[in-house]
């Protein structure tokens, strides 16, 4: 049995770590976090020389052709630096989506692009409250067209490729959501940057006024695909998060460790060493789920599906856990914008929303389970 | 990454599972599997006698504790390929609860400290089944503070007199040898005191009362020592260095990561997936899928953290610290798993019996959870260690280390 990654991937993966901490120290999220800039471009300049962005991608398209295996280890880094760039909308959803469905043509034009940082790409699903689902969407596509509001996009003001989510029909089935692509430079999309709880991510509004679109996978397939993308993006993210929680609780024991109280380090008072114990246990549980993910994702297993979700649930938790005892074991120090605590803490509930909600997630895992006790 | 066994894996797991296929004994399969949580019963058969012809059985043919070198009864084997055995062993393994601390615990203790005439005489025996042995450390006034305990032990001569009381003893009620703990020199701090022996059970002045638990059944044991005289040929270790060895018995506590650790959630995931609820199964109700959800994912984070232990194993890696996580967050699963699985049955989740055995089923993982949480280390304890050996942080401020023992405060408002 070798559940575990390979040394080279380990090595990859101690190689983006090295790379972030040089390029991404905390301050250089700061520039992002502060408004100074929508994303960081030398970094994104940086991810595509390292090849980071068409890791996955197969060498036909401009890409590495390395593997899952491989971005899930650059994730994790991604994630314990929270690195200020559109990667899990570019390559998480959009490249995962055109290579799930995309027409030789549609990955001849795109994948290159965003391998080479040329193109960043997002995922149009939302429109407002709720969760994932086709009954939610109502922006519609005829004639080649597309028409209506999509919102919140992660990095959809800074995006130039969108995939779209629309409606083509209303028999009340999966069948009525198709996918379409979309040059944003071509016209017919407006952006509206939002704010929102993590300002090192970039959300936006998309309105689509008659917009050109070329329609990516059969037609009604939409849907089916849609669900795809989540369940490799969940696993994706769950890396990231893992990489966050790992951080969130080195910083809580670091600080635990120097803090002196009461004439004796706080990491010394049972209170705060079991909170910190707690914090290890989730982180880890979250990393075993997640390195199950990794497989599945990794070898396309019929068990994707299941692991998907239990990857999700379980690095949302991990995340927003160890992001808010964080601050805890900080005090008030914790509780300042000058600490970097509060950038863990927004990017752990930032991440626990983007791709649907814990419980939409919970319900998932359920309906996944019965289906394989079902079979 | 992958599931796969190596060539030599596969070899030997087939080895393994043929022979197993051969010889277990099947006619208690059904009831061992059913028997996952709580306690494992056979309802037409003595356990005590079905566990040790299954022991006898494996000894026989090399395969009672394979890591044990071939001369002690064992076969030598790898770790990995001791979780392999564990694997394919499966329900039958339950079996070797009876031996689980003589075997984990005593058997490397008198390997890394007993003569190697004793080692010939008494690990061969305790290998496979025929003679079981306890282990005798905690006491009234030591649980998580082992090094606290009071029992004395005196030199006379070639001799030593045992005086003193144990508690919490597993299986001291069928053992045939002990492994114990003592206090030689009360008069300098706690650890640097302490002595190991290991003697026989049915020496005069050993007497065994077990204790009858929470559960109302009886496992574990007080043991009460009168003028028990022990050569001193068996004293393990040398005098007054017994917290050492005490320190390699307790590092050798079993690895259970080839058999996992019990939740109790493919019990409540069943039990969901049958209970009518407002007139549907009650698995398409929100709040309980909310609950399932989260166990579940509890579940197969214990489950893969251990497969990432294995294939350290695999590689010929130590494990990393991730392991030991399970008790603890096992522990109390089952406890909530069990009262949420009476909670759904509403008042009627109070019933137990032959007309409830739904309810019983839970009510027994209920009441056995406690002291899952507890023994062998309680939660907090598990969390002092996570956070100490783990991640380094600074162990507690100890106001008795230096004190010599008969200064130490031994009582509080009282």
């Amino acid at each position: 049995m070798n559940f575990d990654f390979s040394d080279d991937q380990k090595q990859l993966r101690d190689q983006a770590r090295k790379f972030l901490a040089e390029k991404c120290p905390p301050k250089a999220v700061r520039v992002v976090l502060d408004g100074k800039e929508t994303y960081d471009r030398a970094l994104w300049k940086g991810f595509a020389e390292m090849g980071f962005l068409g890791v996955a991608i197969p060498e036909e398209y401009g890409g590495a052709g390395a593997g899952h295996l491989e971005l899930c280890v650059i994730a994790e880094e991604v994630g314990r630096a929270l690195a200020p760039v559109p990667f899990s909308s570019t390559v998480y959803l959009a490249a995962e989506a055109l290579m799930l469905a995309g027409s030789d043509a549609q990955k001849q034009t795109w994948l290159p692009k965003i391998a080479s940082g040329e193109t960043i790409g997002t995922l149009a699903l939302f429109e407002g409250t709720g969760n994932p689902s086709p009954k939610a969407i109502k922006l519609a596509a005829a004639n080649g067209v597309l028409n209506g509001t999509k919102k919140p996009v992660a990095d959809g003001a800074i995006a130039d490729l969108i995939i779209v989510a629309a409606r083509t029909a209303s028999t009340g089935r999966d069948s009525d959501i198709s996918l379409f692509l979309v040059d944003a430079k071509a016209g017919g999309v407006e952006a509206k940057a939002l704010t929102n709880l993590d300002p090192t991510r970039g959300q936006a509004e998309l309105t689509f006024t008659n917009c050109k679109a070329e329609p990516l996978g059969t037609a009604g397939e939409g849907w089916s695909i849609i669900s795809q993308v989540l369940d490799r993006a969940a696993v994706l993210t769950a890396f990231e998060q893992v990489g966050g929680s790992d951080r969130a609780l080195e910083m809580g024991r670091d600080y635990a460790l120097d803090r002196i109280a009461f004439g004796r380090p706080i990491g010394s008072f049972q209170a705060v060493k079991h909170m910190l114990a707690d914090m290890y246990v989730s982180a880890t549980l979250a990393r075993s789920n997640a390195y199950y993910g990794a497989w599945a994702l990794s070898t396309n297993a019929p068990e994707l599906p299941e692991a998907a979700a239990s990857a999700r649930i379980s690095a949302t938790q991990a995340y927003q856990h160890c992001g808010k005892n964080n601050i805890q074991v900080h005090g008030g120090m914790g509780f300042t914008w000058e600490f970097d605590c509060h950038m863990y803490y927004r990017r752990a509930n930032a991440l626990a929303l983007g791709l649907g909600s814990l419980s939409y997630w919970e319900d998932q895992l359920i309906d996944r389970m019965r289906k394989r006790n079902a079979a | 990454m992958n599931f796969d066994d190596t060539p030599q894996e596969a070899a030997f797991r087939a080895e393994a599972r043929a022979w197993i296929a051969a010889n277990a004994p099947k006619q208690y399969e059904d009831e061992l599997r059913a028997s996952s949580l709580g306690r494992t019963a056979l309802k037409n058969a003595n356990i005590l006698e079905v566990a040790k012809a299954w022991q006898k059985k494996k000894a026989d043919a090399g395969w009672a504790c394979l890591h044990w070198p071939k001369e002690y009864g064992g076969r030598g084997a790898s770790p990995i390929e001791r979780v392999i055995w564990q694997q394919e062993e499966g329900p039958f393994g339950k079996l070797s609860a009876m031996f689980i601390i003589g075997h984990g615990m005593c058997g490397p203790t008198v390997m890394a400290y007993a003569s190697e005439e004793h080692k010939r005489q008494y690990l061969p025996p305790l290998a496979s089944g025929e003679k079981v042995w306890c282990q005798l450390f905690s006491e009234p006034a030591g649980g998580s503070d082992v090094a606290g305990l009071r029992t004395r032990a005196e030199k006379r001569g070639d001799e030593w007199v045992i005086n003193g009381q144990k508690i919490w003893t597993s299986g001291a009620h069928y053992s045939d040898y002990g492994i114990l703990l003592t206090r030689t020199d009360p008069t300098v701090p706690k650890h640097k005191g302490l002595t190991m022996f290991f003697l026989d059970m049915k020496s005069p002045g050993v007497e065994v009362r077990p204790i009858k638990q929470a559960s109302g059944h009886s496992d574990f044991n007080e043991v009460y020592f009168t003028d028990v005289v022990i050569p001193d040929s068996q004293r393990l270790g040398a005098v007054n260095d017994g917290w050492n060895v005490a320190l390699t018995t307790l590092m050798n506590e079993r690895m259970s990561i080839g058999a996992g650790v019990a939740t109790g959630f493919p019990e409540l995931f069943d039990f969901c997936s049958n209970l009518v609820l407002d007139d549907r199964p009650a698995i398409e109700d929100r709040n309980v899928r909310s609950k399932l959800a989260n166990w579940a994912v509890k579940a197969s984070g214990l489950k893969y953290t251990s497969m990432r232990a294995i294939s350290a194993l695999s590689k010929g890696e130590r494990p990393g610290p991730e392991n030991s996580i399970g008790k603890l967050v096992a522990g109390s699963m089952v406890q909530d798993v069990a009262s949420y699985a009476l909670d759904l049955q509403g008042a009627a989740g109070v019933l137990s019996g032959p007309e409830a055995d739904v309810a019983g089923k839970f009510q027994a993982m209920l009441l056995r959870a406690p002291g899952t949480r507890v023994e062998g280390g309680t939660d907090e304890i598990m969390r002092n260690i996570i956070a100490e050996r783990v991640l380094g942080l600074p162990g507690d401020i100890r106001v008795d280390k230096d004190l010599p023992f008969n200064q130490v405060p031994t009582k509080g408002r009282a």
